[in-house]
């Protein structure tokens, strides 16, 4: 029996954060994800957490490499300006392949910008965001269901690849309620040896040092070599991607997140008045459902990218599709939803230059 | 059993003094004189004589003693630059039962690291924090530190580090000494043998009101950067003794009541 709840998705991702085994959370208040370690500091502390507000996202993310090396499983949560803050101690974490948790509720920017929801720390999420040849595994959450759902695998993803894992969500799914139910989880059943932690040295073994310092050029192609064949592997095992309508589809939509769902309505409303219209969703935006998107693209007329943002996963669509088929975007930026109406018209504007072309060609 | 020093052997005779068991043996790669290799030295002596090398956890930083994990024979974690407290915080959160200890130069801690410096000893972080103030940036190549003291000459300061340009030498250990959070506060040197003895009580009581969770312990040792400083060895200890002590004089800053 799963435990069935009305809750806001930062709420949600933060109980799922306890019933995963998370034992450590540090974090700094910033809108519009403060409700993350509020119910920690309540809730996690109760049942046996350690939640630690610190001085800045600075101290937090190194935080969570001081706590990953000691073997827990810990975690922090930010909005996109706390989230540029971290990329230094991410690329440490990363380099140092510590297993944790970081959550970005992003909001609009550049700049301090605004609270509301925008997709535009994708590129920072997917392509590195600090410095070096890194990678975070990114799961993108479109429900509060998928708040909570995904904290367990990423914890579980965290420790399988001993790498960080990102949950890019945006404001809105933070503080929107929605039913969640909690999955039946031990985390005593999902308890990864780590013998590389940093617990104290007994005689048994060799001393633990966790450091991404490695001077010797050699070694440190080495590292990067075998970082690579790491993101290979995650790319290989844990790429993700969810299909709407695409099985007949002549144009695909292709949307993460909250614009992936908000398309989901534009899929259904273009099918009631005729288009073929179908929607691929990335689950995870590191490893990217290329493969996925190829495939479709040899199926389909044309491809709208719809995001909250001026327009940066489409740059993966286009390196996807290979200009098999022309790739148009839609965003809306600055914190601005789009309403499916809108995705809609940008639809139906596609399907008109394609009839355009076609009868061109005739 | 056989015991040789530079080819001679020593068997038959007894053992006063060697290398503490939990330094290991990698040669160090600190310039002559400098004073890391002897706190290094002081700091495996406390955790040998207490028996704790299995419950101690270092964080080291960056800076010279970035490799500070390199000689000590215990769990260590390297920090970025000036985290080092951060890390050993969270070390320490998750780990209660465990003795944890940063090791940060000036720049690392009284820079780029002051923020997190202050809030791990305004939260009373049951850590120790040893600080090694030479006054300059040694492993970048000498450039001015936040403790470089008026008219000091460095790669960044050549006429002399001036207060219009660069503000004053930052006496960040008496600033921590007034916070509630901070238990014990001790300023030392390594010179002298007198004061080698001194560092070792300070480290070795540090440890044990770690133990009796009483909040952060921050001994701050002035030392010395021949390299740095353009000097020998010897005239640098001389040089810190006569410019160094007067700003930074030695002793204890703050003593459990």
């Amino acid at each position: 029996m799963s435990d069935l709840r009305l809750m806001k998705g930062n709420e949600a991702l933060a109980e799922a954060a306890i019933r995963a085994g998370c034992k450590g959370y540090f974090g700094y208040p910033i809108t519009p994800q403060s409700e993350i370690l509020e119910y920690l500091a309540a809730e996690g502390r109760e049942r046996g957490m350690v939640v630690l507000q610190a001085e800045s996202e600075v101290a937090s993310i190194n935080m969570v490499y001081g706590g990953a090396g000691t073997g827990a499983r810990v975690m922090t949560s930010s909005s996109s300006p706390g989230i540029s803050l971290m990329q230094e101690g991410l690329s440490y974490i990363a380099a140092a392949e510590l297993p944790c948790l970081i959550v970005n509720v992003s909001r609009g920017g550049p700049g301090l910008g605004t609270i509301q929801p925008s997709q535009s720390d994708y590129f920072q999420s997917v392509k590195g965001g600090g410095h070096g040849d890194y990678h975070l595994l990114v799961l993108a959450p479109s429900s509060v269901q998928e708040m909570a759902d995904f904290v367990y695998d990423a914890f579980d993803l965290a420790d399988k690849y001993r790498t960080p894992v990102l949950i890019l969500a945006d404001g809105a799914l933070g503080q929107m309620m929605e039913k969640v139910a909690f999955r039946e989880y031990d985390p005593a059943d999902h308890i990864v040896a780590k013998p590389w932690a940093t617990t104290g040295k007994p005689k048994s073994r060799e001393r633990n040092v966790i450091t991404s310092l490695h001077i010797e050029p050699e070694m440190m192609e080495q590292i990067n070599l075998r970082l690579q064949d790491k993101y290979r592997l995650i790319a290989e095992n844990e790429t993700r991607w969810e299909h709407f309508h695409t099985e007949d589809a002549e144009f695909l939509i292709v949307a993460y997140g909250l614009a992936a769902r908000i398309a989901k309505g534009a899929v259904e409303m273009a099918r009631a008045q005729g288009i073929r219209a179908g929607l691929l969703r990335p689950v995870t935006l590191f490893p990217y459902p290329t493969a996925a998107i190829r495939r479709l693209a040899d199926a389909v007329r044309g491809v709208l990218v719809v995001e909250m943002n001026a327009g940066q996963m489409i740059e993966d669509v286009r390196l996807a599709v290979e200009g098999r088929v022309p790739v148009k975007f839609y965003g809306r930026m600055g914190g601005i939803i789009p309403a499916p109406d809108e995705v809609l018209g940008a639809l139906e504007r596609m399907v008109k230059e394609d009839v355009a072309q076609h009868e061109e060609a005739y | 059993m056989e015991r040789q020093m530079m080819g001679q052997d020593l068997s038959g005779l007894e053992c006063v003094y060697e290398r503490p068991g939990t330094l290991t043996g990698t040669r160090l790669h600190y310039c002559p004189g400098c004073g890391h290799g002897v706190v290094h030295r002081v700091l495996m002596e406390a955790v040998d004589e207490l028996g704790i090398q299995e419950e101690t956890i270092g964080v080291a930083p960056v800076g010279c003693s970035v490799f500070a994990y390199n000689y000590m024979n215990i769990d260590m974690q390297e920090a970025a630059h000036g985290r080092a407290s951060a890390v050993a915080t969270a070390v320490k959160r998750m780990l209660p039962g465990k003795y944890v200890f940063s090791y940060q130069g000036d720049g690392d801690l009284a820079a780029i690291g002051t923020a997190e410096t202050i809030h791990t000893a305004n939260r009373g972080e049951n850590i120790l924090v040893l600080f090694i103030n030479n006054a300059i940036y040694g492993m970048t190549g000498g450039q001015m530190a936040p403790t470089s003291l008026i008219g000091m000459k460095t790669t960044t300061s050549p006429a002399g580090r001036t207060v219009e340009t660069s503000g004053y030498p930052l006496k960040i250990t008496e600033m921590l000494a007034m916070l509630p959070g901070v238990y014990y506060v001790s300023r030392n040197s390594v010179h002298t043998p007198g004061a080698v003895r001194h560092l070792k009580k300070a480290i070795l009581k540090s440890f044990q009101f770690q133990k009796e969770k009483r909040g952060t312990c921050f001994i701050e040792v002035v030392s010395n950067c021949p390299s740095g400083w353009k000097m020998t060895p010897l005239e640098s200890n001389r040089w810190m003794v006569e410019n160094m002590f007067p700003l930074y004089p030695p002793g204890e800053i703050k003593v459990p009541k």
